[in-house]
């Protein structure tokens, strides 16, 4: 949709459309394409989902990390993370 | 408002442990396993989540500067443990709770092995204002369902 539409339907000055615009640009949420004089946007889902891609690659790594300390802790039998979790200050 | 939900993020582990072993590693032992992960300029010195109701969930660099990550919601020892996440997608702190999102761990033993289950849910609510609105239409549309939203925020 272009600027011109959205602010036709909304109780709001096409300048503050524009700056909403801008806003959720910067975001990933729309994106936008120049069609002669005016620009086009289109809402894209990508922003959240990049967070939902950063976290699952966290966490599949995190686990792991807690699978191997856990195997490791099955065969020292505590001492090792009793050590490691007293630096508190 | 209807809020879109993202599918959560679900992982699963089995470790040799008691539930009650794998609790305590998991949280008071959390710097011992945790790897990469860090916001703060500086390298992680350490990684801490606060072994109670409402403690901080944190990050200290080597010049030792701290990054909260978020609190913890449920502290219920084997069991289950609960901490919101909250940062936003720029990767800053959001102390708002209603953005926060959550990850529920529950620890689960069976015949002296324990099956961890981690779910991260609410990833939505990380995307505040305008990113909850445009998710939010994005199922049924797009822009019919923005409009409304929109100008129903703009004549409050």
């Amino acid at each position: 949709m272009a600027v011109g539409q959205l602010s036709a339907e909304l109780p709001v000055t096409r300048p503050a459309v524009s700056q909403h615009l801008k806003v959720l640009k910067h975001a990933g949420l729309v994106s936008d394409q120049a069609d002669g004089t005016r620009r086009i946007y289109r809402i894209n889902p990508d922003g959240v989902q990049a967070i939902h891609y950063y976290l699952d690659q966290m966490w599949s790594q995190a686990l792991a990390g807690f699978e191997q300390a856990a195997r490791q802790l099955a065969q020292t039998g505590g001492q090792r993370l009793r050590s490691q979790s007293q630096e508190e200050t | 408002m209807s809020q879109a939900t993202i599918t959560p993020v679900r992982y699963s582990v089995t470790v040799p442990i008691s539930s009650q072993r794998a609790f305590t590693l998991f949280t008071e032992g959390f710097n011992s396993w945790w790897i990469g992960h860090h916001i703060g300029k500086a390298e992680l010195a350490e990684a801490v989540i606060e072994p109670r109701v409402d403690g901080r969930w944190y990050e200290r660099g080597v010049d030792g500067t701290e990054c909260d990550w978020g609190k913890v919601l449920v502290f219920d020892p084997p069991a289950r443990l609960v901490l919101t996440w909250q940062l936003n997608c720029k990767f800053e702190y959001d102390p708002d709770l209603s953005h926060a999102s959550e990850v529920q761990v529950l620890f689960t033993e069976e015949d002296g092995l324990t099956r961890v289950d981690l779910e991260h849910r609410y990833i939505e609510r990380l995307g505040a204002g305008g990113e909850e609105l445009a998710t939010s239409v994005a199922g049924d549309g797009g822009w019919p369902g923005i409009l409304e939203l929109y100008a129903k925020a703009a004549a409050a």
